[in-house]
């Protein structure tokens, strides 16, 4: 991100006014008093609903209950945290969280890139327009509605997975219920929804190569292939390394909603992650436990930071580009 | 294949070797693929929507409508809850597009000037929320003690600003309004007040259609929200009917005794999935063509130096 001191640097064209890195700090915030007043709006919001929930996490070191209120429930340190990694739910939760969202960066991956290389490369205007226009669509439909075609499509009785599989007579398959093909009905569908718009970002950096480039390397006798190999990928590898960082970041909390959606009681073996049963603590179960539910959350919160400072990290040693 | 020169990056060579062309041939058939791959489900469902309910239950239809009806869309708007939760998106929509679009420029264009004191540390405050966040917990607590629960404010004010979207307008701004123009501006007695009402505002349409459409198809989508700070079925948003109804009703036993209206009821249910899907699938479907100009813009230049 960009760095950004308080003290402003010394500027090199502002001969007008020579003195303006010597105007004091007060002066400075007084004279831009008009967009302080424009950023206090979200600010305010920020601090509302962003930074009070952060405090609000504390009732996860608490025992919370609604008469006391935030501040006035009783500390009990650790308990919670201890009594969900002892809970036989633990590895469980933990294995189907990182097992889906692993197999999720996998096949969320690849597809846009190849899509954008084989767009990059098409030079039919028509055809590229089109290709992209359809394949942008599947990302402005809600989750409710991608679930909602995926059960119509395997429904067992009526849809069109069943009936195919009937023309070679197999018998019907019971996808939604099956604990085994939720992975892959979760992932590839959200395969399919996303990429062609994050093709847009790879197709942004194919564009910015100088087709210079690509005409010294036609004088040279490269092939196609071999233009794609050393000129395309090398261009977009940059992004494709901050993609991946911002992904391994929120690799514990990405899908929440999908997950709920596509959940019903007969594949919560594989289909139950940390934000569900979050969800349900909080909201499903008749006694709600609001910090054990708090705890959970913040457990998730603090390891996605974690692993987010962490390919950050590496990401800025092996791949020289980094988000900070 | 030799093309005259299109606008597409990659120049096209003098002349092609075989291998070259074959290359270029697989090409254009995988994309095709590709494409294919991401349209059939939407045609399948748009086409089951318009066919005969019979063929529908029975399998008959493929790829196009078999036995052309529209019974199953008259169906949906006599469903009372789907008429409301229509109109409660559409209210969301707009309203929390406009509203978030006003916080993301407020935000937006003082953190892009150059020299403004804080604005690191304000900036680091903002993308922070990014990578952390207190949890569904704290937030719906936060809610609660706001004393929003069961109104439309739960629905539109927590999802007032995103932070990725405040960056990439941002970058818009330090891209297109250069810092002599605030100079000249400032020198001749424009305020900053008056500078964004007449200068950054009429520069920034790109920018502003992108942030209305992200905002507006955010709300349009979401449901989840709804389903925790709700419980007023009258204030539900679509999404949330479409869940009740698409995915549900599976688990739900039929109460109906007589097995010839069970078996009428039946068919138009399944149908009604597919009528449901496509009439809330329409609305985002039908702006994204319109802005989708500016939206690649806006998206690229966030990306290129977000």
């Amino acid at each position: 991100m960009a760095t950004d001191t308080l003290v402003r640097r010394t500027p090199a064209r502002s001969g007008a006014r020579p003195a303006k890195h010597a105007v004091g700090l007060g002066t400075r915030m007084r004279r831009n008093w008009q967009l302080y007043a424009m950023l206090a709006v979200p600010l305010i919001w920020l601090a509302i609903f962003a930074y009070w929930p952060m405090y609000g996490a504390i009732i996860a070191f608490k025992d919370y209950n609604v008469v006391d209120g935030i501040l006035g429930s009783r500390w009990v340190g650790f308990k919670h945290f201890e009594r969900f990694l002892e809970s036989y739910q633990f590895g469980r939760l933990i294995k189907n969280t990182l097992v889906l969202q692993i197999y999720e960066l996998f096949a969320t991956f690849w597809p846009p890139i190849l899509l954008a290389l084989g767009l990059n490369m098409a030079r039919r205007k028509w055809y590229r327009r089109s290709v992209q226009l359809i394949t942008y669509a599947p990302h402005f439909i809600s989750t409710v509605v991608v679930v909602g075609i995926i059960v119509v499509l395997v429904d067992p009785n009526t849809g069109v997975l069943n009936q195919f599989l009937g023309l070679f007579g197999a018998g019907p398959i019971d996808v939604l219920n099956n604990p085994d093909y939720f992975r892959h009905l979760y992932v590839w569908s959200s395969s399919w929804q996303t990429m062609g718009f994050s093709a847009i970002i790879y197709l942004a950096a194919l564009t910015s190569v100088s087709p210079e480039l690509h005409e010294a390397a036609i004088v040279d006798g490269a092939s196609r292939l071999r233009r794609v190999w050393h000129i395309d990928l090398p261009a977009i590898r940059p992004v494709a390394v901050i993609l991946m960082i911002l992904n391994i970041g929120t690799i514990m909390t990405a899908g929440f909603e999908k997950v709920l959606l596509l959940q019903n009681t007969l594949n919560l073996q594989t289909s139950e992650v940390l934000d569900t049963y979050v969800y349900k603590l909080g909201f499903a179960s008749q006694v709600p436990q609001f910090s054990y539910a708090a705890a959970i959350g913040l457990f998730r919160s603090v390891i996605g930071l974690v692993l987010l400072v962490l390919a950050n990290t590496l990401a800025r040693k092996f791949a020289k580009s980094s988000l900070w | 294949m030799s093309v005259a020169i299109d606008t597409a990056s990659a120049p096209a060579p003098v002349q092609e070797t075989r291998s070259d062309r074959i290359v270029m041939i697989c090409n254009y058939t995988a994309l095709g693929l590709f494409t294919l791959a991401v349209l059939y489900p939407l045609v399948y469902v748009l086409s089951a929507s318009l066919s005969d309910p019979k063929n529908v239950v029975s399998g008959k239809v493929w790829l196009w409508p078999v036995g052309f009806s529209i019974e199953s869309f008259k169906a949906v708007f006599d469903y009372d809850s789907i008429v409301t939760g229509f109109s409660n998106s559409v209210l969301y929509a707009v309203g929390g597009a406009l509203l978030a679009t006003v916080l993301t420029l407020f935000a937006a264009y003082p953190l892009s000037r150059k020299g403004l004191p804080g604005k690191g540390i304000i900036m680091a405050l903002f993308v922070f929320t990014m990578m952390f966040s207190g949890g569904l917990i704290p937030s719906y607590l936060v809610v609660d003690r706001l004393g929003l629960l069961n109104s439309r404010w739960a629905i539109v004010l927590p999802a007032a600003l995103a932070v990725w979207n405040m960056i990439i307008t941002r970058t818009f701004f330090q891209s297109t309004i250069p810092e002599e123009l605030v100079e000249a501006a400032k020198v001749d007695g424009c305020t900053d007040f008056g500078f964004f009402w007449r200068v950054v505002l009429p520069l920034s349409k790109p920018i502003i259609a992108v942030n209305l459409l992200f905002y507006a198809v955010a709300q349009w989508n979401s449901w989840f929200t709804a389903l925790i700070y709700l419980t007023n079925e009258h204030l539900f948003p679509l999404q949330l009917v479409l869940r009740q109804i698409i995915l549900q009703s599976q688990f739900d036993p039929s109460q109906v005794r007589d097995t010839a209206e069970l078996i009428r009821m039946k068919e138009l249910q399944e149908q009604l999935k597919y009528s449901l899907i496509v009439i809330a699938t329409i609305p985002p479907l039908l702006v994204y063509p319109f802005v989708q100009k500016h939206f690649v813009k806006g998206a690229m230049v966030g990306s290129l130096k977000g």
